[in-house]
């Protein structure tokens, strides 16, 4: 019994996991992690902007570069 | 010629498919053809009869047996039915013989990873993005239109649509724009059909995008208009917005989902703060605004939100917006799937054959297939699916879950918005979508025009439309024009026996009309500055110093142009006299089916080129260009030349102009000699875009039907596809990961940490 409450909240918390991840990468959270990491990969020797400075670089390149929203 | 002097005349021999050799080293980048055909077993066989039997009875239902009444749940049967059918069965034929991705090649993704434009995104994370850029308010006014014409004609419209048409125009745009490194369709089109075709596609797409964000607005001001509560609310997601803006930048960067949950929060006790302040008698004073006011308003706003810099409105916003789609869904399924109202609207209405529909004029054929664009076919949606998401893309495979799955879920939510809207009183509907012109905006008024209509089983009382309007808080909801107040009562209705009942029936109505006008604003302020930047582009080829984005003159009076070209329609469609939305939401669709034919014809162009064997194939592109040709060039003759006034603008121009010169002073509905000139010169202008539609959208289909048919006789043409590169990673294409892909996947996990590719998935 409590083998199958333990698997069952197990379950629960990786549900709860995968939503939490799903939610995160739509909304863009992980994007300066996911550009860290990749500078951090590819790129070993250049440095990698902070997290405040990575947005405001991001927010420029949106301003110079519009994209579209559809009705 | 020989295949092979024709070769080397085009520079490639687009038929023979390029040899990849994959890095030894490494596991399979791409599942092997043997190991990914299907085997139809019994269970699988029986499940596919099993949704294609619940889908025909579902259609049965709706379009044969038609009783008194029909359950909405029907709608969703058939939709997803279809939808299934049409993913698992027509899509892969497109996959197979037209697109022919290669999991092997690398997509511009990994090739270009930068960590931020470039970055290879997980396919459900990339399906999610695509969704919330190319879903709006679109789906949500289009079908709510149509319903004057029955349920059948659009609910049959919006699921073949999709199926044949609106999500292979999303599939083969984004594929080829991948294939092209994340090229927009403009430059695929200077590309593939040449200067002329090119240009005329461009030019073409700059004007679209400034009918419809003209019209988008008029919605959002029909909604506001004499509507303290929402002018209340909506005005609200400013400051909110702005706050969110500051907090991402200053006090918590990076923190999105934490403050849009804020936000959502905040947005909620706005809805519910209009109610209180709406119900003070200077709540009511300050913010019962005429529609002119807000028309203004909007126009202001629309350009000072686009000289701003992005991350202060533009960005949160769009994180709020993005928020509320995922509600938007969830609350328009559970209304419909647990509540499951049942229908009252007859199948096909007695305005289906008509040219005279209150609503929106013109006869089914060709004026049902404009009105419903979004949710059916959308040309705007080539605008994202090149650009944007091909850059993203992990593996070519994926593009047909993210490009024709996309465009299937706006599909879904369209036929939501649909049934919806038809579950409300058939007289109460007819009140709110006629125009003030018909109706007198008052109570009597519409009760006697609706009741005049002569329509079966409509029997409009006055004290229906001041009950309704009082269980949601508004003051008057007749004429009520646009589609999104009516598709708020539909969902408020529907909500409230779910939640709160009669008592939140205000709270429901006023969250989908801050919804819709959230998703509008957002598309208002982004297609300002799409088309600031575009124009900035073209002046900058005469005096380069615009080209340069940080020059504020340049960005001031590029937005001040684009503004005052959406504004002045806009403020034309709330002056007009003959009710605004009835005569200028066709130009919406038109509009938006000649950038879908645009968009087709330039994929027909493309796929032409890649050879003999692909050119078999070429009806799947061609049936929706020559259909979305023909209905939409239709309709624009019929608003061109057509003799009847309330459907042809010119017939309607001369009318008003005869009678201006016969010295009449009241003509129709316009009771004034400036109400008469004003009908003159927004007949003029609607007349005149038209025509500029409609020349454009020929010139660019002559040219690529040119090019197609010499890439016909050629048996291919030139190929402009980047260069294949080997792929040294492996993803599943799906939305489910099948078992060959699982093997691969865990070869790929047994890797040495040094020689994967970094993650993209959660594990």
């Amino acid at each position: 019994m409590t083998a199958r409450a333990s698997d069952v909240a197990r379950r629960v918390r990786d549900g709860a996991t995968a939503v939490r991840w799903y939610v995160r990468q739509v909304m863009g959270d992980d994007a300066y992690a996911t550009y860290a990491a990749h500078q951090r990969a590819v790129h070993p020797g250049c440095d990698v902007v902070d997290e405040r400075e990575f947005w405001r670089l991001r927010h420029a390149e949106q301003d110079a570069n519009p994209g579209a929203r559809c009705c | 010629m020989t295949t092979d002097t024709r070769a080397a005349r085009n520079g490639a021999a687009p038929d023979d498919e390029p040899d990849i050799v994959q890095d030894p080293s490494l596991p399979p980048t791409a599942v092997p053809p043997e190991r990914s055909r299907t085997r139809w077993t019994p269970p699988k066989i029986a499940l596919w009869a099993a949704i294609s039997l619940l889908g025909g009875v579902a259609w049965v239902m709706l379009a044969v047996v038609r009783g008194e009444t029909v359950n909405a749940i029907w709608f969703v049967f058939a939709a997803v039915c279809t939808y299934l059918i049409g993913y698992r069965f027509y899509s892969k034929v497109i996959e197979r013989y037209i697109t022919r991705p290669d999991d092997r090649r690398a997509t511009p993704a990994e090739t270009r990873e930068d960590g931020k434009d470039y970055v290879p995104t997980d396919r459900r994370v990339l399906f999610g993005h695509h969704f919330a850029a190319i879903a709006g308010a679109g789906p949500l006014v289009g079908p709510v239109l149509a319903a004057q014409m029955g349920y059948l004609p659009g609910t049959i419209w919006i699921i073949v649509g999709v199926v044949l048409a609106g999500a292979v125009q999303d599939y083969l745009v984004l594929f080829f724009s991948m294939r092209r490194g994340g090229r927009t369709i403009g430059q695929m089109a200077r590309q593939e059909l040449g200067r002329v075709g090119g240009t005329a596609a461009i030019v073409a797409s700059l004007l679209i995008m400034i009918i419809i964000v003209a019209i988008l607005a008029l919605v959002v001001v029909n909604a506001l208009g004499e509507s303290p509560w929402g002018v209340f609310s909506v005005s609200m997601t400013i400051p909110i917005a702005l706050f969110m803006g500051v907090y991402l930048r200053y006090l918590r960067p990076g923190k999105i989902s934490e403050v849009s949950v804020i936000g959502f929060g905040l947005l909620l006790a706005a809805i519910i703060g209009g109610g209180w302040i709406a119900d003070t008698a200077w709540g009511a004073e300050l913010f019962t605004l005429d529609r002119t006011t807000i028309a203004v308003g909007i126009i202001v706003y629309g350009f000072v939100a686009a000289v701003l810099p992005v991350w202060l409105l533009l960005a949160p916003r769009d994180y709020l917006s993005t928020f509320m789609k995922v509600g938007v869904i969830v609350v328009l399924a559970v209304a419909v799937i647990v509540v499951r109202p049942e229908i009252t609207v007859p199948a096909i209405s007695e305005f289906a054959s008509g040219e005279t529909g209150p609503v929106v004029s013109g006869a089914l054929f060709p004026f049902l297939f404009v009105t419903i664009a979004c949710g059916a076919l959308s040309g705007f949606h080539a605008l994202i699916a090149s650009g944007t998401t091909p850059k993203l893309v992990e593996k070519e495979r994926q593009t047909r879950f993210i490009g024709y799955g996309g465009m299937l879920m706006e599909s879904f939510v369209a036929i939501m918005a649909l049934v919806a809207a038809i579950s409300i009183d058939r007289g109460i509907y007819f009140a709110m979508n006629s125009s003030a012109a018909a109706t007198g905006g008052t109570v009597e008024g519409a009760v006697a025009f609706v009741n005049g209509l002569g329509l079966m089983g409509v029997n409009l009382t006055p004290d229906m439309l001041t009950s309704t309007a009082a269980a949601v808080g508004e003051p008057s909801i007749v004429s009520r024009t646009g589609g999104a107040p009516t598709l708020a009562l539909g969902l408020a209705h529907i909500m409230q026996q779910v939640v709160g009942g009669t008592a939140m029936m205000g709270f429901w109505y006023h969250f989908a009309i801050m919804f819709e006008a959230l998703f509008i604003l957002t598309a208002v302020d982004a297609g300002t500055r799409v088309a600031r930047f575009m124009l900035q582009d073209t002046i900058g080829n005469v005096f380069p110093k615009f080209k340069d984005i940080a020059w504020r003159p340049g960005v001031w009076s590029c937005t001040a142009i684009m503004v005052a070209g959406w504004g002045s329609i806009l403020y034309l469609g709330v002056t007009d006299p003959l009710g605004g939305i009835n005569t200028f939401f066709p130009l919406f669709g038109i509009a938006n089916q000649l950038l879908a034919a645009i968009a087709l014809a330039v994929v027909l162009a493309i796929v032409a080129k890649r050879g003999r064997s692909y050119q078999r194939w070429l009806w799947i592109v061609a049936a929706p260009l020559a259909f979305t040709a023909v209905i939409t060039i239709w309709a624009s003759i019929e608003k061109i030349f057509s003799p009847v006034p309330a459907v042809g603008y010119w017939a309607q121009h001369n009318a008003f102009q005869d009678a201006l010169a016969a010295g009449e002073t009241s003509f129709g509905t316009a009771g004034s000699v400036e109400a008469m000139e004003a009908v003159v010169r927004n007949t003029f202008v609607q007349g005149t875009l038209s025509i500029v539609f409609v020349v454009l959208a020929i010139v660019v289909i002559v040219a690529s039907v040119l090019v197609t048919a010499k890439a016909l006789r050629d048996g291919g043409g030139e190929n402009h596809e980047d260069p294949p590169v080997a792929s040294r990673r492996f993803a599943p294409a799906d939305v489910f990961t099948t078992k060959a892909e699982k093997e691969i996947e865990k070869e790929w996990a047994a890797l040495p940490p040094g020689e994967r590719p970094a993650p993209t998935g959660h594990r």
